[in-house]
């Protein structure tokens, strides 16, 4: 008798030891990034944005310690897809989050559906997204939605004729698709439009043709990073400001991270976009300061490490009030609605579609006393939502 | 209208001269060699980078960074022949494409390591940038250094190839390596210094093309087709091939964007399939 006491005294503690254990286990976050491959810096500003934020808030929440488990999927969404599923069967993370292009959020976003898994989308900036699954939601900002400013902007400032460029690909189409609707609406009138593609080192033709068909403007989005050096080289070495032509563009261009590397071409472009490192606020210079103990001084942040840093806001929100026990139905219901002081200002994660509501600023690109340029600040629109949903 | 084709035709020409020049140290290798040496990317990386930091960093001008990255990838090449590729030249073409690809994805890593997965601040110097205006047709003047750059280096090469001592000898190790060696020819030095010059050459493209091309890790993948292509429409006998076929690339790959941008980006591929068609051993193939 009294063994058999002993032995269910026995099975009782390893039980309650267990039940103990998965409270305390950590809280994973599935990273599904780009670490390699041509859109390596993506991974890496998203990651350095998640490590500081870590560095700034503390890496446990809700009684469990914080681990991001990385995942790298090169850029090729068939690989996101494998990684992230072996995030969801292997790894049993809390959440998916991540996801620097479109065609990689899309290709997981009926994984998350599958396995409701709350997704949270740190970058990828096409519109479709949120609508893919119930289970995704943006801390990012949408093309359509830094576009629309842009547009209106160009028509108060008597701009009339424009040329489009853009990236053949979902984000870039999705631009090209609001400009056009927004600046013909107000009376502009679109004079040509291209389409470049991804793959595509030269910008010359491109831009000479532009040059011969005289707009006042030409409207440009290009993924940050390579494609948007090559243009605002080509831009300046084939003298379009000369010619009388404004760049005006999504902050993608004149992205943070990459204008160190276009030497004094873009002074005086006019951007719109969510995030510029020279915003002022208490929260940015927290940001700021956290991003360089993590990645140094040598790394400019920009809007992606901000992403991060934001979706990182949201999962410790949500753990804190789901006492980390993170369930993805409860989890969506709590990041509905949710308001973050994200370094670019408020944002709000809009409760019907999931894609977030926040300030939309235009900015001009102008040299710093400490010699490099910024994209400063000098116009908003606030509140803005996604114009397509 | 004559004049908006005369700066297309400039452009293209430019533009296949800089493609000339990322590829002409991958024509010697394979052509002269018979070796395949994908990585040569990753040599015109390295080239890539040595101007980088000879600009930037060292505050070197730019026509001593110019000899100074064909000298650095030359040393590598060098190194590099001494440990691993001779043990790959008597190697099938497929160890050899493997072996080499590897080594590319081994520079990748590193160059991510060193200098990290950005971008690299690379400009134009000063008195090679904006554009003159010739007749009405605006000239960019680095694009012009890139035409006379890519027709000097033709010239050398030429010369250096059918006229000097040592053009004779690497003719004559590759024809007839046996009989070459019995004429008192040192076969393997000769190739040792050919394999060199064509890192070093790489070197310098990757240099001169990094202005117009930008600088990440992923260089050598990123252009890797542009170098095959080139060397595989041009023929590998000889410079003269992979000279034309780059110009006729560069000018129809312009000239496709220029007047129907909708589906300008497919013409070089399409130009590539047909010379190919036509053509299967190259534009100027040996007899």
């Amino acid at each position: 008798m009294f063994k058999h006491h002993l032995k269910l005294l026995a099975s009782t503690a390893a039980l309650l030891l267990a039940a103990n254990a998965s409270a305390q286990a950590p809280l994973k976050i599935g990273m599904v990034v780009e670490t390699s491959g041509a859109f390596a810096d993506f991974g890496m500003q998203m990651m350095n944005g998640a490590r500081a934020y870590m560095k700034a808030h503390g890496d446990t929440v809700a009684g469990r310690k914080v681990e991001l488990i990385v995942k790298d999927t090169t850029g090729v969404p068939d690989v996101a897809k494998r990684v992230a599923q072996e995030l969801v069967t292997n790894d049993k993370v809390d959440f998916l989050a991540g996801f620097g292009l479109t065609p990689s959020a899309l290709a997981v976003a009926p994984l998350a559906t599958e396995a409701k898994k709350p997704m949270i989308v740190m970058n990828a900036a096409a519109s479709v997204i949120t609508t893919r699954s119930p289970y995704i939601a943006r801390v990012s900002f949408t093309l359509p939605q830094v576009t629309a400013p842009m547009a209106t902007w160009a028509l108060r400032n008597g701009i009339k004729k424009v040329y489009t460029l853009v990236a053949d690909y979902g984000p870039g189409i999705d631009a090209e698709t609001q400009f056009k609707k927004t600046f013909t609406a107000g009376g502009g009138q679109i004079v040509g439009d291209v389409r470049t593609p991804m793959r595509n080192p030269e910008f010359a033709p491109f831009l000479q043709r532009i040059k011969d068909a005289r707009p006042q403007a030409v409207f440009v989005f290009l993924p940050a990073g390579e494609q948007a050096v090559g243009f605002m080289k080509g831009f300046a070495e084939r003298e379009l400001d000369k010619a009388g032509i404004k760049l005006i563009a999504t902050g993608d261009v004149t992205e943070d991270g990459v204008i160190d590397a276009m030497g004094d071409a873009p002074l005086g472009v006019i951007t719109t976009q969510h995030y510029s490192v020279a915003h002022d606020s208490a929260e940015n210079k927290a940001f700021l300061k956290a991003y360089a103990e993590v990645a140094g001084t040598k790394q400019r942040a920009n809007f992606m490490a901000v992403g991060a840093w934001d979706g990182m806001a949201a999962m410790y929100e949500v753990a804190r009030r789901l006492n980390g026990n993170i369930d993805g139905d409860k989890a969506m219901e709590v990041l509905k609605g949710m308001k973050i002081d994200s370094p670019r200002g408020p944002l709000t994660i809009d409760p019907a579609t999931r894609d977030p509501i926040e300030t939309i600023y235009v900015r001009k690109v102008e040299k710093a006393k400490d010699g490099k340029l910024y994209n400063v600040e000098f116009d908003q629109f606030q509140n803005v939502k996604d114009p397509t949903k | 209208m004559i004049t908006s084709f005369l700066g297309v035709l400039f452009d293209g020409l430019a533009y296949g001269m800089l493609l000339f020049l990322i590829s002409v140290g991958l024509s010697v290798t394979l052509g002269l060699m018979n070796f395949i040496n994908l990585a040569h990317g990753a040599f015109a990386m390295l080239g890539g980078y040595v101007c980088v930091l000879a600009l930037q960093r060292w505050g070197l001008p730019f026509y001593l960074m110019l000899p100074l990255a064909f000298l650095l990838s030359a040393l590598a090449g060098l190194l590099l022949e001494r440990v691993l590729y001779r043990h790959l030249y008597r190697r099938s073409h497929l160890d050899q494409v493997l072996a080499t690809i590897g080594l590319t994805f081994m520079a990748i890593a590193s160059a991510n390591y060193f200098f990290g997965p950005m971008q690299q601040p690379v400009q134009v110097p000063q008195f090679l940038s904006g554009q003159i205006s010739v007749a009405g047709v605006d000239l960019n003047l680095y694009r012009g250094f890139l035409l006379a750059a890519g027709a000097a280096l033709t010239l050398a090469l030429t010369l250096a190839l059918e006229r000097t001592r040592f053009g004779a000898s690497v003719r004559a190790a590759v024809d007839r390596p046996r009989v070459a060696e019995a004429l008192g020819i040192r076969v393997g030095l000769v190739f040792q210094v050919t394999f060199a010059v064509g890192c070093g050459l790489a070197g310098l493209g990757g240099a001169l093309g990094v202005q117009v091309l930008g600088l990440d890790p992923a260089f050598p993948l990123k252009f890797i087709v542009y170098f095959l292509l080139v060397v595989a429409v041009g023929g590998t006998s000889g410079l003269k091939g992979p000279l034309y076929a780059a110009l006729l690339l560069g000018v129809i790959d312009v000239a496709g964007k220029y007047y129907i941008p909708e589906i300008g980006a497919f013409i070089i591929y399409a130009m590539m399939v047909i010379l190919l068609v036509l053509r299967p051993q190259g534009l100027i193939s040996r007899k």
